[in-house]
């Protein structure tokens, strides 16, 4: 005797598949906790990663190597934004300033922009957009085109030109199928000659940038939106030559802006620059903070799911005592006992997992159908789930297992 | 082995139970199921073991086939002290060396007769093809190869009390213990029953059979009479059962 017999792998798999299609609704109970704990990991991280690259390819739509000047000083993490509502420090004369090649040679386009919503009228169309008043600099900034007709000219924006330029969707709003070059449109009783339309960009919600209307900033300022001060805007875009000279050019428009405004210390300045990686940071700092807490709900509903495991687990520990007493006469060694209910859990846990991913991974399909959310869900994180799922299983499967091993063999068997 | 009896010492018996007690504690209550129990069984004997209810039978068939520990005394296995082994010892001493038999067949519904027969080879570490042949041998064995794929609910009473001796007879144990095998069957089912014992005591295995059967315990070679947890002669037994007022 003390032969150590053992039993394979192969048997205790066997074993605990059959014992888990026997009691298919408790094993489908079993599953449904973790499934919902497993989608809802899935999900809430997925919609973070989405939020994320949302904000990313917005701030990316900018145009690459492009600086963004605002006026207010940074008086928060939150980056820049102060200084709105009270006049703006920041105006036509500066952008022209950063346009000096020769003060700053390693920006190649400054582009001035000021921007309100309107609403815009075609015969008796009305539709509300973004009205942006800039400069030609503007296409070079963000690297627009026009499909048709032609963007804003220097000539426009020496006579204060009243003509649009139109964004693909603002154009089939307004006009259906009408050709829109040479049209006029109305805001507030002045109209305005559509000149051109802008390429589409080709992003998944990038709304604000098919649905626009560029003016001349001097059009903009002088008839159609005139403030206290004509000359201030809303914020500064600016271009690099090159990712290489990104930090050169904000040195020259930091240095340029401080002198221009008179300010000798760095602290005080009246203006902020940021950078698209700024912009990101500050943006997917908001996101993380939202994900990590949603993740957290997630965590509690899937630690409620293994609770459940253990819950049903045991349960099934009474439910089969004879069994497990039969089993234990028979020859099993105790600690074989508790090895077939870990597989046992542990493929509850799994099964659970595959499942709630797949459900994960159908609402990452569904979900940006009804809302504008995004979600992403990464193989690695699918696989990392389902391997949650499955420790789960095994995590709380031990107590109940460990409760199987430990029955003696005769209360067992005289268990009614 | 007993040192009270060294003539025997060159014949080891498979069994051998000195002064076994078990005391059942159930919250404040204690119940004496055995009460100094001495007895013998030698390899290949076919030993009843009778008695009237709540005499501690069960009681020491659970103490002979490992399933319980006695409370004091001692029980010898093939000349070991069972009670130095450990949980994984006596689960391999279940095994390889005792083959069960209850009362209520004890089998698990939801596995198909043969799959309910290999268990046992299974826990003995044997290959599955292995398995497989050695489960079908059996219950070839006990006539019910035809039956190999039905699951419990589908056989008969005697017909799952078959499969069950086949359970306990394939990993070809040197004892089969019974527990009243055949409280739950007819006649005829009993009978076939009762023919599979002897053949497998003329094969030469151990058999010890509870019964509360006359007839039963009549054709064993010998009979142990328990009587409130003790064993009793025969006679004295029947005597003694006179005298006590029911
Ligand atoms: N687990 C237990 N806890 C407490 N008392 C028990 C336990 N098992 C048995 N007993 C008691 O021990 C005594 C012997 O029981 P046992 O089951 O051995 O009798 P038996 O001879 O097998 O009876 P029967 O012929 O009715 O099966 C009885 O008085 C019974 O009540
Ligand atoms: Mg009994």
């Amino acid at each position: 005797m003390g032969t150590g017999a053992v039993v394979t792998w192969r048997d205790t798999f066997r074993t605990a598949t059959e014992a888990v299609r026997t009691h298919r609704l408790r094993s489908a109970l079993t599953m449904l906790g973790i499934l919902i704990g497993i989608t809802a990991v899935v999900l809430t991280v997925g919609l973070g990663q989405g939020a994320k690259a949302k904000v990313r390819d917005q701030i990316n739509e900018l145009g690459t190597n492009v600086l963004v000047v605002s006026p207010g000083s940074t008086t928060s993490s939150t980056g820049s934004r102060g200084g709105f509502g009270s006049a703006s420090t920041l105006t036509t004369q500066d952008a022209a300033a950063l346009g000096d090649k020769q003060a700053a040679p390693d920006i190649t386009a400054v582009a001035p922009a000021s921007t309100t919503s309107v609403s815009l009228v075609y015969g008796t169309t009305n539709w509300t957009t973004t009205l942006t008043g800039t400069t030609p600099g503007w296409k070079d900034v963000r690297s627009r085109g026009v499909t048709t007709g032609r963007f804003i000219t220097a000539a426009d924006q020496k006579s204060a030109a009243p003509v649009v330029v139109l964004g693909p969707d603002t154009v089939s709003q307004l006009f259906n199928s009408v050709d829109p070059i040479g049209k006029m449109v109305t805001y507030n009783g002045v109209q305005l000659q559509v000149i051109g339309v802008l390429t589409p960009l080709s992003s998944n919600e990038a709304t604000s940038n098919n649905d626009l209307a560029i003016v001349p900033i001097s059009t903009y300022a002088q008839k159609l939106v005139g403030g206290s001060n004509r000359d201030s805007v809303s914020s500064i875009y600016v271009k690099a030559t090159s990712a290489g000279t990104l930090s050169a050019a904000y040195q020259e428009a930091d240095t340029l802006l401080l002198n221009r405004h008179k300010i000798t210390t760095a602290t005080s300045a009246d203006f902020s620059i940021a950078t698209q990686q700024s912009i990101l940071t500050a943006a997917t700092s908001v996101d993380n903070t939202l994900t990590v807490m949603l993740a957290g709900i997630a965590i509690i509903a899937l630690l409620v799911g293994g609770i459940g495991v253990m819950n049903i687990m045991l349960v099934s520990v009474t439910e089969r005592i004879r069994e497990i007493g039969l089993r234990k006469s028979l020859g099993a060694r105790p600690r074989l006992i508790r090895r077939q209910f870990l597989v046992e859990a542990s493929l509850l846990g799994l099964a659970g997992g595959v499942l709630g991913v797949t459900l994960g991974l159908l609402g990452a399909v569904l979900l940006p159908q009804f809302t504008d959310s995004r979600v992403i869900v990464s193989v690695p994180a699918s696989i990392g789930a389902i391997a949650m799922a499955m420790g789960i299983g095994v995590v709380f499967g031990v107590y109940p297992a460990t409760r199987a091993a430990r029955l003696a063999p005769i209360d067992a068997l005289r268990s009614e | 082995m007993s040192p009270s009896n060294p003539d025997e010492l060159d014949t080891p018996a498979v069994i051998e139970l000195v002064d076994v007690t078990k005391i059942y504690s159930t919250g404040q209550l204690e119940v004496a199921a055995l009460r100094g129990v001495s007895i013998r069984i030698e390899e290949n004997e076919f030993v009843a073991i009778t008695g009237p209810s709540g005499s501690g039978k069960s009681t020491l068939m659970q103490i002979l086939g490992c399933l319980d520990v006695p409370t004091a005394g001692t029980f010898r296995l093939s000349g070991h002290d069972v009670s130095s082994f450990d949980e994984d010892q006596l689960a391999d001493v279940r095994n390889l060396f005792i083959g069960f038999v209850f009362q209520q067949f004890n089998l698990l519904a939801y596995m198909s007769a043969w799959r309910n027969v290999e268990l046992p080879l299974m826990y003995s570490g044997v290959h599955p093809a292995e398995r497989r042949e050695r489960a079908l041998a059996a219950l070839d064995k006990v006539g019910l190869a035809d039956r190999a794929r039905h699951k419990p609910g589908e056989l008969s009473g005697g017909q799952q009390q078959r499969v069950a001796v086949a359970r306990a007879l394939d990993t070809e144990p040197a004892m089969i213990l019974a527990d009243e095998p055949t409280g739950n069957l007819d006649s005829t089912s009993t009978a076939d029953v009762l023919d599979l014992f002897h053949e497998l005591n003329r094969e030469g295995r151990t058999i010890v059979l509870i019964t509360h059967e006359h007839d039963i315990a009549a054709r064993a070679q010998r009979i142990i009479n328990i009587r409130d947890g003790n064993v009793w002669p025969l006679a004295t037994a029947d005597t003694a059962w006179a005298r006590v007022p029911s």
